[in-house]
């Protein structure tokens, strides 16, 4: 029996799921042994989180409800890691953000 | 000796550069098949790793902006999404070359095919990554340019930007290229001279060249007269850009002591990103058309884009232009085919002919309007009639998101001051809010002369007396009837203009982001 999670979160970064955000983003949902995906509607399609050109393809611009979810080990870890990460701006200040 | 060639692009980043050409689009050397699809596996897995270890190098040596482009290409690299489709080719006969680059120009197309500049733009970074790994498996020496070069070709990757020692001066012309670019940014921030969009230009010319990125030109093969005139206008910019510098971070006043309002006319929400809002009092012109490039495009993408604006200047006021296409600008879709395209359905006037495209950016501005300092102001005016009814147009949308419980807010509407009619008669417009003299249009339709006319520029000048008293009756007539004037038109950040607009009792001006510095120097060697 696989653990299961899910989430939503609004992307507030200047330029969207994209380039040096969505570098953290991969990099992190690889850190986790879940299966874990992305998808712009809550009814899909999903995309491999893992993977950058899976997530750049969303091409997710800001203000987009971006939706999480992930199967297996620590997949409640991975989900909140990675909604937290998003509600963070990416850990990009706005001086950040005018630079990118 | 060939004849000398003067192009015409667009400035990315402001400079001159005097060198040979370097040619960019030296295609990648014969890669040789071998004999094996195992052998053609393992020669890819050898070039992706040289590759990757190339990145990794690169990356230790850059700074935090550069840093964080070649990351992302790494990761790009790393991702068996990317190679995948190359490794499952090969099994079929492809040889390791064109199997890679079939699957990347593949996802290059999705790329180039985004209706988004910042996405579009990301195309670079893939053909980066394809050419690097396309080099390491033809064993190519990777090929530096001449120190003082001119990059030329169709567009310039980012690791070649980073790999190029520009300490000895040096620039870019790309016949392609984006001024929302990885390079473009970076060009910017390290005063690299850089022009893009250079069109349809000779594909291998050589020789010495002389790029203008201040105005955005080159001349190739250039003659001893032009050599010389350029040299001459390259000191005075670096003259005029280190009086400049020591401006740009101070209000602009007059050696009276008369403030003057330096505000700046963008025309793509990116460009904001290389501005401190603290060096402007606000955005006098933010133009639309770059949104309908392609086709008119849908409210919440208006949205987002002048809400990235309003963001970005805080309190200070933001002008949006509604917009302008026909003229010089059309949009597939949108504008018609007219024989005298200046004189025809252009601004305001095509807006009210297509209420169904006009709506839509009526209500995109209304939403934005919540975030920040907002003016709305329609282009073409030419009688009280049109400014009528693109405000009820406006009074009309904004019934329709209240009914739908949509936030939103009445910005001030203004006009554009270009039209002769207009700038004659300018009692006829008491009720608006606010104008914005168009010099460009004012000067060309009052001198009948098109700006886009090399033969009749002489003719173009603003600074005629017809021209100047013009601007000079708007001006005494917006005083009087407490109606605020600023200036949009190129002619508010030439350096030679800006004391006859002083003097003609203009105090607000809007200029190109490359000419604030420039324009507060000039203002304070007046006067007024």
């Amino acid at each position: 029996m696989s653990a299961f999670a899910e989430a939503t979160v609004l992307i507030t970064h200047e330029v969207g799921l994209h380039a040096r955000p969505s570098v953290k983003f991969t990099k992190l949902a690889k850190s986790f042994a879940a299966e874990v995906e992305i998808a712009l509607a809550a009814n899909g399609p999903w995309f491999d989180a893992k993977s950058i050109v899976k997530v750049m393809a969303t091409k997710a611009p800001k203000g987009t409800m971006l939706h999480i979810r992930a199967s297996g080990d620590g997949a409640d870890d991975a989900v909140s890691a990675l909604t937290e990460l998003v509600r963070r701006d990416f850990d990009e200040g706005a001086g950040h953000a005018r630079t990118a | 000796m060939p004849e000398p060639l003067r192009l015409q692009g667009i400035s990315a980043s402001a400079g001159y550069a005097e060198g040979p050409l370097f040619n960019l689009d030296r295609g990648p050397a014969r890669y040789t098949g071998k004999a094996t699809a195992g052998e053609e596996k393992a020669a890819l897995e050898a070039a992706l790793a040289s590759a990757t270890d190339r990145l990794a190098t690169l990356i230790e040596t850059a700074d935090e902006e550069a840093a964080g482009i070649l990351e992302f290409q790494l990761a790009m690299l790393e991702d068996e999404a990317l190679t995948g489709p190359a490794f499952a080719a090969i099994p079929s006969g492809m040889p390791a070359d064109m199997a890679w680059r079939q699957a990347l120009d593949a996802e290059i197309a999705g790329y180039e095919t985004s209706d988004q500049d910042y996405f579009r733009a990301r195309a670079a970074d893939i053909s980066d990554i394809r050419d690097r790994v396309l080099r390491a498996l033809t064993e190519e020496q990777e090929y530096a340019a001449p120190a003082g070069a001119i990059l030329y070709g169709e567009d310039i990757a980012p690791t070649r930007f980073l790999e190029t020692d520009w300490s000895a001066g040096g620039g870019i012309a790309l016949r392609a290229g984006s001024t929302a670019s990885h390079v473009a940014m970076l060009a910017r921030s390290r005063g690299v001279p850089m022009v893009v969009g250079l069109g349809s230009s000779p594909a291998n010319p050589d020789g010495l060249a002389l790029l203008d990125a201040e105005h955005g030109g080159i001349v190739l093969a250039p003659s001893k007269a032009e050599i010389e005139t350029f040299r001459r206008s390259s000191s005075s910019f670096a003259a005029r850009r280190d009086k400049a510098e020591a401006y740009l971070a101070r209000p602009a006043v007059t050696k009276a002591g008369t403030t003057v309002r330096v505000q700046v006319n963008i025309a793509d929400p990116s460009e904001v990103d290389g501005i401190d809002i603290a060096t402007c009092d606000g955005v006098g012109l933010m133009r639309t058309e770059f949104l309908f490039g392609r086709a008119p495009p849908d409210e919440e993408t208006q949205y987002r884009a002048y809400r990235k604006v309003l963001e970005w200047a805080g309190d200070k006021p933001v002008t949006i232009r509604t917009v302008d296409a026909g003229g010089d600008k059309p949009v597939p879709g949108f504008t018609v085919e007219e024989s005298n395209p200046f004189l025809g359905l252009r601004g305001i006037r095509l807006s009210l002919a297509r209420p169904d495209v006009f709506r839509v950016q009526v209500r995109a501005l209304l939403r934005a309007a919540v975030h920040g300092n907002l003016k709305v102001m329609f282009p073409m005016i030419a009688v009280t009639e049109e400014y009528l009814r693109a405000a009820t147009l406006f009074a009309e949308e904004q019934g329709g998101l209240i009914a739908r419980g949509v936030a939103q807010k009445m910005p001030p509407l203004g006009i554009m001051v270009e039209v002769p009619s207009v700038a004659i008669a300018p009692e006829a417009f008491a009720d608006v809010a606010f104008f914005s003299i168009g010099s460009n249009d004012l000067t060309q339709y009052v001198m009948a002369a098109a700006r886009d006319n090399a033969a009749v520029a002489h003719l173009n000048s603003v600074r005629h007396p017809a021209v100047l008293r013009l601007v000079a009756e708007v001006t005494a007539f917006g005083l009087r009837a407490k109606i605020p004037v600023s200036l949009c038109g190129d002619a508010g950040g030439d350096p030679a203009s800006i004391p006859a607009l002083l003097e003609a009792g203009l105090r607000d001006l809007s200029v190109a982001p490359a000419q604030l510095a420039m324009a507060k120097a000039a203002i304070s060697d007046v006067s007024v």
